[in-house]
């Protein structure tokens, strides 16, 4: 029974969080010494993997160096960044396996720990059949292991049940990328972005979710460019815009119709690369045709003025760009709103030149790595289909096994929570995956979590998921393994193992390994070192969409990244796709998809009558397991507080630093309001990273996109009343 | 480092306040930040702005000091409070005009921005205008500025008659040559000074 011990003060005193702000050895020993190692890796956090440099002694990681010679970044880096250097020496961090006891955990020998996985999933397999074992990975893993963990599910494992948290994050963008593009990558390098006359930031939080790119936006209006930002808040880099339209949640679609609309309707479409290069135009002309200024001004809260402006900066440029993350992703219409801002792109030609181009902003750190190379669960290597029997034949003949034998597709990551909650399935092993604070409506995650009859993790810190496991792997994090990932400019790059992972903690990959073996597979696992795995994956992915056959490490470190696909070794990589108007459908055409509005999956109504939305701040990551344990970081927004516009606040009688109930169909919260006038009147906005009673997931809902699988998290209705005091913490 | 500046552009900063975490990586006063780092008025606006120190050509925490505890190097650089000096007696953190120097409780004394100095001595850039991500600090060539920004750097600040200089230098609008926000800049009394734009 995978239910948390029941004491979590002990738990929380034993494994944190706590808070780390000094490095090893505390301020004063470690300005004074000399002979340290400086590695050149990247940050282990968001998309954007910038390049830095870690001071290292007695392995043990002390501090960083800007690296200023990394492309990308140039030395710049988020408090994150700066921060992430104090996790491996901290107090939390797992330093052996553990076994859960009577109450709570007790440290283990590997062999226990690994024999004990291997026999309860051994057992479920046999009682309940093949899939009734799950496996849940994450976008934050080198390359390396995400093939690893994808591999492990179809080859050790042998279930169809393999997903990660990537779908919490990117998969709107990369079924309609897919779909329209023929691949799920985006299309410009980053330094196409000064180069833009019009930039179009829809649905992305750039300042606080991805900072190093405020730069190239700034460095764009430096040259000339445009601004636009569509968000329900005033973001950060709002404060710089030319035009900022306030879209209500979940309208986004609306409004880009309502744009193609009058581009369609004023002629600034691009029929000679409509003609040459597309098909299916006239689905989306039918489709906007009713989507007058005056109906999508209606709807999405932009002044149908501002939707003309709009759609002629955009249609009067040949050097537009578009940027968009998870606020155009998090919704049950999610596929819907990123293929209307690639139509946009496609019907204005503003695609495949330098500075002309959709891009979708990966939020996770290996968000396009971890993609690509078989996590997902419908995809082999190369981002090859697993369903396509060509695919399914290359992948099994370098794996040595036969087609036959490979899984077909499974569920996705909140399928499978839902499946586990059923009781479908009965087991589960996670690594890199949180998601008791990241999937929508916790307390349903967390009565899942409870019916598991066995429940394995492999974590360096011990988060608020793991605590439910019945065997904890101590793993490794980033910087104690080498390997590659791909930053959201799909630019493949070197992460350098900078330090041995302490104590009795081991490598990731190795834990893998180790466990394919005790279930018998591991003549398919002989892996000692990353390299050997990158070999194997070179050759899996060989022909295939993201093709890194020709990419080395030696290659990566030469010339500082290399953009896939890379198809042989004296290839230089492709920074920018789609030049010439090539699509990489068969027919070398893009597509036009047909737009359907649908509402939301939780609409407002006189009960529930103002919307929620979720999103991140500039000091935390994802579910927080490592940032919320980083003490300099924790000061900097220390609890999630509930942002409204001073119209609503006077509704309710609410002032700044007033308690707050929030309710939703699914539960309540309670947390201090933060007045401020950089919202919608109608919208309120709580930060994510947080578990138990301060999780914003305590009130999203489990609506899905129907084709991505994500979870509509950007749009929830609730309603708030003032609150006499805190509800505690748990 | 030779042939760089130092400039301040508030208009593009994100209130990331990666600049805050990074000073206090710095060698010189490891584990306390030197950055002045505001918001603005967070109900109102998402206004944010960092600052370092302005190294004032004339600098007005050095005149006040009791105890000549601050100096000013010859590269411009105005340092922290000697420690064998300093009294931590208040009088810089209440006449600067800027608002920068800081009474740190711990070592009883006086800190404020040095520019990184250990860094700045040896070629590197500071650690605050490195990591910026949206470069409203930045540390580059007064050709880089001019090259690149559609602000204009200005170093000449007016408070109240007083007339400061300093080494580091502001983005304004680019008519802006001198910044002025007291009316007394502008006001005529027949014997002093006046910002130019009062004419």
């Amino acid at each position: 029974m995978a239910k948390a011990p029941a004491d979590l003060n002990q738990l929380h005193g034993q494994f944190g969080p706590h808070l780390n702000y000094t490095p090893p050895g505390g301020w004063q020993a470690e300005s004074h010494r000399e002979d340290e190692k400086l590695i050149k890796t990247h940050c282990c956090f968001c998309g954007q993997q910038c390049g830095i440099q870690l001071k290292v002694r007695d392995n043990r990681v002390t501090g960083f160096e800007p690296w200023e010679d990394f492309p990308f970044n140039r030395g710049m880096l988020c408090p994150k960044g700066v921060k992430r250097y104090l996790q491996g020496s901290h107090p939390d961090r797992l330093l052996a396996p553990l076994m859960r006891s009577d109450t709570g955990f007790r440290p283990a020998t590997w062999d226990e720990a690994l024999d004990f996985t291997a026999r309860r999933l051994r057992e479920l397999q046999e009682k309940y059949g093949p899939d009734s074992v799950a496996v849940y990975g994450g976008a934050s893993l080198t390359t390396e292991k995400a093939y690893l963990v994808g591999k492990f599910a179809r080859v050790a494992l042998r279930t169809r049940h393999i997903d990660y948290n990537g779908r919490l994050c990117m998969v709107s963008a990369g079924t309609a990328y897919k779909g329209a593009l023929g691949v799920d990558r985006a299309p410009n390098p980053w330094s196409d972005i000064p180069k833009a006359e019009v930039v179009m930031v829809i649905g992305a939080n750039i300042g606080e979710c991805a900072p190093i790119t405020t730069d190239y936006i700034w460095r764009a209006r430096d040259n000339g460019a445009k601004l636009i930002v569509a968000d329900p808040r005033f973001t950060p880099i709002a404060r710089n815009a030319d035009l900022y339209l306030p879209v209500r949640p979940g309208t986004d679609l609306a409004l880009l119709m309502g744009m193609l609309h009058v581009i369609i309707r004023d002629g600034l479409t691009d029929r000679e690369f409509i003609d040459a290069n597309t098909t299916g135009f006239e689905k989306t002309e039918e489709s906007v045709a009713p989507w007058t200024p005056g109906r999508a001004a209606e709807v999405s809260g932009v002044a149908p003025e501002a939707i003309e402006k709009v759609a002629h900066l955009v249609g009067e440029s040949r050097r537009a760009m578009f940027l968009h993350a998870r606020g155009l992703e998090h919704h049950s219409k999610g596929v819907e709103n990123c293929e209307a801002v690639v139509a946009i792109a496609l019907a204005t030609g503003n695609i495949g030149r330098e500075g002309a181009g959709p891009v979708m902003v990966t939020g996770q750190g290996n968000g396009q790595g971890g993609r690509e190379h078989g996590q997902k669960c419908d995809q082999l290597p190369g981002q090859r289909s697993l369903t396509d029997p060509a695919a399914r034949a290359h992948v099994a003949g370098v794996w040595g096994i036969s087609p036959d034998e490979l899984p077909q597709p499974g569920y996705t990551a909140v399928e499978i929570m839902n499946a586990i909650h059923a009781g479908e399935i009965k087991g589960l092993l996670s690594i890199c995956f949180n998601p008791l604070v990241s999937l929508p409506e916790a307390a349903f995650t967390r009565e899942a979590l409870e019916k598991l009859e066995f429940f394995g993790v492999i974590d360096f810190f011990l988060s608020e998921t793991a605590a439910h496991a019945d065997v904890v792997l101590a793993g490794s994090l980033q910087e104690e393994e080498e390997g590659v990932t791909a930053s959201l400019e799909a630019r493949v790059i070197h992460i350098q193992k900078a330090v041995d992972p302490p104590g009795d903690a081991r490598r990731d990959s190795e834990i893998i390994c180790d466990l394919a073996r005790r279930l018998g597979r591991g003549e398919f696992f002989p892996f000692q070192e990353p390299r050997e795995i990158f070999e194997e994956l070179r050759l899996a992915s060989r022909g295939g969409l993201a093709d890194y056959y020709g990419i080395t490490y030696e290659k990566i470190d030469a010339q500082k990244g290399v953009f896939w696909p890379c198809p042989t070794l004296e290839h230089p990589g492709t920074p920018r796709l789609f030049e010439g108007g090539r699509f990489f459908h068969p027919d070398g055409k893009a597509r036009f998809m047909s737009l359907t509005w649908r509402e939301s999956g939780d609409p407002v109504d006189a009960d529930f009558p103002i919307y929620l939305t979720t999103g991140r701040v500039v000091s935390q990551y994802l579910s927080g397991t490592q940032t919320r344990r980083i003490g300099a970081l924790v000061d900097q927004y220390p609890e999630p507080k509930l942002e409204l516009h001073p119209r609503l606040a006077a509704q309710y009688g609410i002032a700044t630093g007033d308690w707050v109930r929030i309710t939703s169909r699914r539960s309540e919260m309670t947390l201090q309001a933060m007045v401020v006038r950089t919202i919608r009147p109608d919208t309120v906005f709580i930060p994510y990273h947080w578990p138990d009673r301060r999780s914003a997931n305590r009130l999203t809902h489990r609506t899905l996109d129907p084709r991505s699988k994500i979870p509509e998290y950007k749009v929830s209705a609730c309603r708030i009343e003032k609150s006499a005091a805190s509800a505690g913490d748990f | 480092m030779f042939g760089m500046e130092f400039y301040v552009d508030p208009s593009r900063c994100i209130g990331c306040q990666s600049c805050l975490k990074a000073c206090e990586e710095c060698d010189t006063h490891r584990g306390v930040s030197m950055i002045n780092f505001d918001f603005v008025d967070r109900e109102e606006t998402i206004a944010t702005a960092a600052y370092v120190c302005w190294h004032c050509d004339n600098p007005t925490c050095a005149q006040v000091c009791p105890a000549d505890a601050i100096k000013k190097y010859e590269d411009g650089i105005v340092g922290s409070s000697l420690k064998p000096r300093c009294i931590a007696c208040s009088n810089c953190v209440l006449a600067c005009p800027f608002g920068i120097p800081k009474l740190v409780q711990q070592s009883e004394q006086m800190m404020k921005c040095d520019m990184c100095y250990d860094r700045t001595s040896v070629g590197k850039r500071p650690m605050c205008a490195t990591v910026c991500p949206s470069q409203a600090l930045a540390y580059v060539t007064p050709e880089t500025i001019a090259a690149n920004r559609r602000e204009k750097p200005v170093n000449t600040f007016w408070f109240g008659n007083q007339k400061i200089t300093t080494k580091v230098y502001m983005m304004a609008p680019a008519d802006v040559t001198e910044v002025a926000i007291d009316v007394a800049d502008y006001v005529w009394e027949g014997d002093h000074e006046l910002v130019p734009q009062a004419f």
